[in-house]
């Protein structure tokens, strides 16, 4: 980038507008097959291997809608707490480019699936904020261009373009929120908590993994500032692509701040289409509107509509899994702990594991303590997710159960997390291997001798005054106490060393 | 009925990407409107309380299962295609209209 961005400070821009916020966000649905034809949505295959008639665009041929694609729709529309359309059609949006082989996408105009939702998200504090949802609808990705002969793959500069048909036809869900008012300097943060939430929520519907980082989910962030006091909206701009949770909240915070530049030195927002950039956290000016996009919609000819019956929509209410914010909420009862607790493994992405921890027999503190204490910090070390470490909540829960059961104190239990991370095996081989027996341990042993000194203080009084021979007894003590599961010679020593005698 | 503007046929040509020539732009015109009028002849008969078709069958909710059928081969899906590279379909340089 060679121009830089006159930019005000965030609580300047603050100070004198107000945010309006729009977010999109396209999910990737987790089906077997594309949106209308049967090939695989598998991920990974050789360029122009999973493609047909259909989704190529061949004249003549007929696309037939998924049944799960559309199933699918309808739990995210009733998730979102959306009305469900009684009877909807698919439409074109006409286009010339070459990433869809048919000159247009198969999507939905005028009439969603499901529209007239909302979706409550909360923030760091704890505090709820409810983002309304204008609608959701069904449509079909676009294949993957390559650009060749420019700069680093971009398109300007390139000669030419090689372009691999079999992501063109996935099944994508359209998300979009009426615009979010009223956030004010809050906005960014409630741009990320609602891509956030949103993520929870498809993840626990089961319709697709939601992976930002494999492009599952995508989000646009539409962003216009107005003077405190106006009710009509200002100009906006589009950030397209905005592909983590951390750029969302910086790709808002960053055009808030260039608008509010532009507008106070006196000038207007252009409204045009922004691209993020991850490496500096800014935008950069992509394709200007001059006018409205003319997409020519009409109603899809070849696809017959959708009119889910009600028993249908109904049956698929019944179906859906608890919310995620009101499961949090739930486990944060169950558990006792704090918002601030709950948001911390919300985001160390450690929620599951701890159930599944729970599950297995864990009681709610141990099971937390573990996932967000050794287990989170190494899977930072290792930039894995946590549910990607070597270790299964089985075998955090037979952690549990040693320490609960007096078998490992913490200490110990620590180096059988580490041994089985280390590929060791599973916690009783580890401790068998290791001879992590509890009274190994230095704080078991130590009360131990403790307990035999003041068992046997004539003895003990004896060492005091110089007899280490007389120390024999009370290791004997202690070994009797142990069940012969101590170093001999180290109890010795402890001996010598809590009389304050040194030996010979 | 308004009559097709010939800056509406440059804006169509735009859309469809096709380079007219002025003496084009008033030929289809005037072509156009003819078509358009024809067509708009249609609501003269059907009256408000006759909703807008978009399909002639009285169909609804026709679905197929979630299950993979067999795709082409790559051979068989580039064979139509008038270049192609490394397995993908070669399509000129994008005019730079998108990124």
């Amino acid at each position: 980038m060679t121009t830089t961005t006159d930019l005000v400070s965030y609580e300047d821009a603050l100070a004198s507008y107000d945010p309006v916020m729009g977010l999109e966000v396209h999910v990737e649905l987790g089906t077997n097959t594309k949106m209308f034809c049967g090939c695989s949505t598998a991920l990974g295959a050789e360029p122009n291997t999973q493609t047909c008639p259909i989704c190529l665009g061949m004249p003549g041929a007929l696309p037939v809608v998924n049944a799960t694609g559309v199933e699918s729709a309808i739990r995210i529309g009733l998730a979102l707490n959306c009305e469900i359309a009684e009877w909807c059609r698919f439409a074109r949006k006409n286009y010339f480019y070459p990433d869809m082989p048919k000159n247009f996408q198969t999507s939905q105009y005028d009439e969603p699936i499901a529209f007239d939702g909302y979706l409550d998200v909360q923030l760091e504090d704890g505090e709820t904020f409810r983002v309304e949802i204008e609608r959701a609808h069904m449509e079909e990705d676009t294949g993957k261009s390559t650009h060749v002969g420019g700069a680093t793959g971009r398109i300007h500069g390139a000669s030419h373009s090689l372009l691999d048909y079999n992501r063109a036809g996935i099944p994508l869900i359209e998300i979009v929120t009426k615009p979010i008012e009223g956030a004010g300097e809050r906005a960014p943060e409630v741009a990320r908590a609602y891509v956030r939430e949103l993520r929870e929520l498809i993840r626990a519907l089961g319709v697709s993994e939601a992976r930002m980082d494999k492009g599952q989910m995508r989000c646009d962030v539409n962003l216009s500032l107005r003077p405190h006091g106006r009710e009509k909206f200002g100009t906006r701009s589009e950030t397209k692509n905005v592909n983590s949770l951390r750029s969302v909240e910086r790709a808002a915070r960053f055009e808030i701040q260039r608008h509010a530049a532009v507008l106070s030195s006196g000038g207007t927002i252009v409204q045009e289409t922004r691209h993020f950039h991850e490496d500096t956290g800014s935008t950069t000016s992509g394709r200007v509107k001059e006018e409205a996009e003319d997409y020519r919609y009409f109603p899809e000819p070849d696809l017959v509509p959708v009119a889910p019956s009600r028993e249908w929509v109904e049956e698929i209410r019944a179906s859906l899994p608890e919310m995620p914010l009101a499961r949090r909420n739930r486990l944060r009862e169950e558990w006792g702990v704090s918002g601030t607790d709950m948001q911390a493994i919300l985001n160390a992405g450690t929620l599951d594991l701890i159930v599944e921890t729970i599950d297995a027999g864990a009681d709610a503190a141990s099971a937390r303590k573990w996932w967000m204490g050794e287990l989170a910090r190494s899977a930072n070390e290792s930039g894995v997710a946590p549910e990607q470490l070597p270790i299964t909540p089985a075998q955090v829960a037979r952690v549990s159960e040693l320490v609960a059961k007096g078998e490992l104190n913490d200490k110990l239990a620590r180096q059988v997390i580490e041994g089985v991370l280390a590929g060791e095996g599973a916690p009783d081989e580890v401790v068998e291997k290791r001879g992590l027996k509890v009274v190994s341990d230095e704080g078991a042993l130590g009360a131990a001798v403790d307990e035999a000194i003041a068992g046997n203080p004539g003895v003990a009084d004896k060492i005091r005054g110089g007899k280490v021979a007389a120390a024999g007894a009370l290791v004997g003590a202690v070994m009797k106490a142990t069940r012969g599961q101590a170093d001999a010679a180290r109890v010795k020593e402890l001996i010598l060393e809590k009389l304050g005698v040194t030996e010979g | 009925m308004p009559g097709i503007t010939r800056e509406e046929v440059a804006h169509l040509a735009r859309l469809a990407r096709l380079e007219l020539k002025p003496e084009e732009l008033d030929h289809f015109a005037g072509q156009l409107d003819d078509i358009i009028g024809a067509v708009a002849r249609v609501s003269e008969v059907a009256d408000q309380d006759v909703p807008p078709t978009s399909h002639p069958l009285p169909l609804t909710n026709v679905m197929r299962a979630d299950e993979v059928r067999p795709s082409l081969t790559p051979e068989q899906a580039l064979s139509g295609a008038p270049a192609q590279e490394q397995q993908r379909f070669k399509v000129p340089q994008i005019l730079g209209e998108e990124q």
